[in-house]
């Protein structure tokens, strides 16, 4: 290891990415996505390395600077249990992209170095234990996006960035006002602070707001609507993004802010997060269930993903058995790792199918099986993961869901969501049958095979999806103890 | 006198660029733009000095505090980069160095208007500030130039005189003009006289911040006048105006409790059709005229709760600072690529991306997008109208903001796809509008130790 002082660790893998960034302008065209590639790998395998050396509980790896002393805000980063698991998940998910990315021909220089100043950012949302950086990281997320669908996407992508920067903008200013109010109550912006010292009584408008800011992006149904057209029109490096890292920060939020920081308000309003959590499970896989469109049948499964999340949450919240209540916390942890593993396995393939054909109309493919062989194995691995197959990531995380909230406050919401997984299984297996089964489609003919880059980007994504399903006791260990914290501190 | 020094360093800049400008020849007259920016250094460099004394009063009229401090760093340190701006765009023109003598003019008439404890000297500094800034806008000499410089003097003359009313009223109320002594007497005459009398010297502030009612000019100059002329008038006055508010607010009517809820009034007003009207522009200038309207009433928001949240000041002149910063790189941008269509910037990431990279720092920092200085200037200021109770102030600024996102999207949505026509390449504005970009994001990264 080289001689780098503990508390300073953190900080390196954050701004790291950024930094890479900035030499890209000085790098030849050809290399900038091949150093952007070897950028985020680097991350990678020091995220991986916190993550073995980290022997929990509790916050690690902590870096304070002063910003704005007036007010109690400052650079305050750290990692515990509830955090690793999706830095590991962002700089794998970068990586990925970069993979993928590496014959991009628009602009690479440009692409390369906004990918690597939005991975800082994401990690930043991450490793904040401070409200209001955790908030400009937020807020830098939304600008970041932007302009990769402004800039590099497809289709009506001016108004797709548009409308995706004004819902989430939105959203973002709601969760500012309900940091101010905290604040207001706690005299301070150091999360670990306010946890210790949570708003003992009320906090409902706090809440609410917070909750309206964390809804838009994660996107809870009725707050989603955002979300399809920013996927469909988004290049597939930039739906993998906001798919896999984005959506998390707002069930993140959920998790490291909302739930310990305002108790008595979660568990009063817990039945809230069960309903929208439910609704947007089956609504979620409803519609993704009349959709033509693959990316769109994609973004309402995230829908319906995230649901399971918000509907744990608000399990977690209700009276009922303390065993069952943690269960449902770790499954939606585990959750957010699983679906972002396997959406940005999903988004990439079908940035694939739109790389050769230009469409992402299922109707127009068929028989794709027999064209692109390894293609029709990654899609189906994705799509079973997707839909909750055991051996894979996300049966772990639902059936620990499930589990949690039958077992914990919300039996019927429990058990009604369990029809989300049959539709979405309908959902997926229709998908396998329409595109890699039966007669070849009017595009399928144009559809080769994934190149090496494709592989090499779509199969780590899958591979870890298997690793947790099979053995998961590598990430449980991890997220468990946090769980068990977390609901100690709801049950304030 | 040492108390005003920036002050005589300014008016003697003023005075030694008028006569470099009559002595050397047209070609040369870029050396009247130097004397005045080795004059506003030297200013500068003197307010840095006081800033580090204690707090004085001079003539018993003009307070040298913390706020005179950092209006006569953001006026000055504004004026800077204008003059910079004008000596490029007005390079050979045959009024050169007078535009700049009106601008140091100006600025010192705003630092005063800042500065005053003192209801006279209020009004002196306002026509002090007004006067060559209505010559400012009308210095092209053209049709909508002029156009824009009557509509602005006339707005102001009204204003002017609304001020000057509410001084002669406040004077035969508390008997005297000056801040201390109004605030003494005051209490014990008729409070409904006496918001009447606060409200009409504002009148002249607001007009001078482009705040409502006093708002109507700011377009049509931005629009109308020279680029410098409007991103003089649209940074740099706003600055000693609501210094000047912020001292009315918690120096003489502390204790009127009409007051705030006046002030709240104006600023939801200011900020809503302010960011309304911008909507649908497709001119860059007007489009950011209206956009200074709608900062106006993010700055009026500490304003309005100064008397009882002490945040509030510090929210203020962050703020002050940030956005002179920010709006002089959007108009610095304009100015280097002298287009005024929005459609027109379609493909400048591509033509020039350092410039659409300042763009892009300057629109979004308007917004206040992390991690520039307006946004911990709006971030402080809603936590200040929150603290003083004016919740639904900050949900209603936080509603403008998000309005605010869609117009500036609007300019720079298109530069980032398209051709960019053939331009002139100014390299000096460019530089500015970098250097201004930059300031704007280490005024937030480095906020906290700044302050």
């Amino acid at each position: 290891m080289t001689p780098v002082p503990e508390h300073t660790v953190l900080t390196l893998v954050v701004f790291w990415p950024l930094a890479a960034a900035l030499v890209l302008p000085a790098l030849p065209r050809r290399a900038a996505v091949a150093a952007w590639a070897a950028a985020s790998a680097a991350d990678l395998a020091a995220v991986l390395a916190l993550w073995t050396a980290y022997d929990g509980p509790g916050l690690a790896y902590q870096d304070r600077v002063r910003w704005i002393p007036s007010v109690g805000a400052g650079y305050h980063v750290g990692a515990d249990g509830l955090s690793l698991p999706l830095l590991a998940l962002t700089a794998l998910l970068f990586l990925c992209c970069a993979l993928y990315s590496l014959r991009t021909r628009t602009r690479p220089r440009a692409f390369a170095a906004l990918f690597l100043a939005l991975e800082t950012v994401c990690l930043g949302v991450f490793a904040a234990q401070d409200l209001l950086l955790f908030f400009v990281f937020f807020d830098l997320s939304i600008v970041g996006m932007y302009f990769v669908i402004a800039g590099w996407g497809h289709g009506d992508n001016a108004r797709s960035a548009l409308k995706f920067f004004l819902y989430t903008f939105t959203g973002s200013l709601a969760l500012l006002l309900g940091f101010i109010a905290l604040y207001l109550d706690a005299g301070t912006f150091d999360m670990a602070e306010i946890t210790r010292r949570p708003v003992a009584s009320g906090g409902g408008l706090a809440l609410l707001a917070i909750g309206i800011g964390l809804a838009v992006k994660t996107p809870v149904v009725p707050f989603h609507t955002w979300l399809p057209p920013a996927h469909t029109d988004a290049p597939a490096p930039g739906s993998a993004i906001l798919a896999g890292v984005l959506l998390k920060m707002g069930t993140y939020g959920i998790v490291r802010v909302a739930m310990p920081m305002l108790p008595d308000a979660w568990r009063r309003y817990a039945w809230v997060a069960v309903a929208l959590g439910l609704l947007g499970v089956l609504y979620g896989a409803l519609v993704a269930l009349a959709q033509r469109n693959v990316k769109r049948l994609i973004a309402y499964t995230s829908v319906n993903h995230m649901g399971y999340i918000v509907l744990a949450a608000g399990a977690a919240g209700l009276a009922g058995d303390a065993a069952a209540r943690r269960l449902a916390v770790s499954g939606a942890v585990t959750q957010m790792v699983a679906h972002g593993l396997v959406t940005g396995a999903l988004f990439l393939l079908a940035g694939v199918l739109h790389d050769r054909a230009g469409s992402y109309d299922l109707a127009r493919y068929g028989g794709v099986a027999r064209a692109a062989p390894r293609f029709a194995g990654l899609l189906a691995v994705a799509a079973f993961a997707s839909l909750g197959l055991p051996g894979l990531s996300g049966f772990i995380a639902e059936f620990q869901i499930f589990t949690g909230a039958i077992g914990g406050g919300a039996p019927v919401a429990g058990a009604l969501a369990v029809l989300g997984v049959l539709v979405t299984a309908g959902l997926f297996l229709g998908v396998l049958h329409r595109v890699l089964l039966g007669a070849p489609g009017e595009l399928t003919p144009r559809v080769t095979d994934v190149r090496r880059a494709e592989l090499a980007a779509v199969a780590p994504l899958l591979l870890a999806s298997a690793a947790i399903g099979v053995a998961p006791r590598f990430l449980l260990d991890l997220v468990e103890p946090a769980s068990a914290t977390l609901i100690a501190l709801v049950a304030r | 006198m040492t108390e005003l020094l920036p002050e005589l360093l300014l008016l003697a800049g003023a005075v030694a660029a008028l006569g470099t400008g009559l002595a050397v020849p047209r070609g040369r007259q870029w050396t009247g733009a130097a004397v005045a920016v080795a004059f506003l250094l030297a200013a500068l460099g003197a307010a840095g000095w006081a800033a580090g004394r204690p707090d004085a009063t001079a003539f018993d009229a003009f307070t040298v505090d913390t706020a005179t401090h950092v209006t006569r760093l953001v006026v000055l340190g504004a004026t800077v980069p204008v003059v910079a701006l004008a000596a490029a765009a007005f390079h050979g023109h045959p009024r050169e160095t007078e535009f700049t003598v009106l601008a140091l003019l100006s600025s010192l008439g705003t630092i005063l208007l800042g500065a005053s404890s003192d209801l006279l000297v209020l009004t002196a500094a306002f026509l002090l500030a007004s006067i060559p800034a209505y010559a400012l806008a009308g210095f092209a000499k053209d049709a909508a130039g002029t156009e824009a410089a009557l509509k602005y003097y006339l707005t102001g003359a009204l204003f002017g005189i609304v001020t000057l009313a509410g001084t002669t009223v406040l004077y035969g109320l508390g008997g005297s003009t000056s801040y201390a002594a109004l605030h003494r007497a005051l209490p014990a005459a008729p409070p409904g006289a006496v918001a009447a009398g606060a409200v009409a010297v504002a009148a002249g502030l607001l007009f001078k911040a482009g705040a409502a009612p006093g708002h109507f000019w700011v377009p049509d100059v931005a629009e109308g006048a020279s680029p410098v002329a409007a991103a003089y008038v649209t940074t740099i006055p706003k600055a000693g105006a609501l210094v000047a508010l912020f001292r009315l607010t918690t120096e003489v009517v502390p204790d009127v409790p009409q007051w705030p809820p006046f002030l709240a009034a104006v600023a939801a007003a200011t900020m809503t059709l302010g960011n309304l009207a911008a909507f649908r522009q497709a001119n860059a200038r007007r489009l950011l005229g209206y956009s200074t309207v709608g900062q106006a009433g993010f700055l009026l928001l500490p304003v309005v709760v100064a008397a009882s949240v002490p945040a509030a000041r510090a929210a203020l002149l962050f703020y002050l600072a940030a956005y002179a910063v920010t709006n002089l790189a959007a108009f610095a941008v304009v100015v280097a690529t002298g287009r005024d269509a929005l459609a027109d910037y379609a493909g400048l990431f591509r033509a020039s991306p350092a410039l659409a990279l300042c763009l892009a720092v300057a629109l979004l920092g308007l917004v206040g997008t992390p991690p520039t200085g307006v946004f911990v200037g709006k971030f402080l200021a809603f936590a200040a109208a929150m603290r003083g109770g004016y919740g639904w102030l900050a949900a209603l600024a936080v509603v403008n903001t998000v309005a605010s996102v869609f117009y500036y999207l609007r300019w720079l949505a298109p530069t980032l796809a398209g051709r960019f026509g053939p331009s002139r390449g100014r390299s000096l504005p460019g530089a500015t509008a970098c250097a201004a970009a930059v300031a704007a994001v280490a005024l937030g990264v480095l906020g906290g130790i700044v302050r």
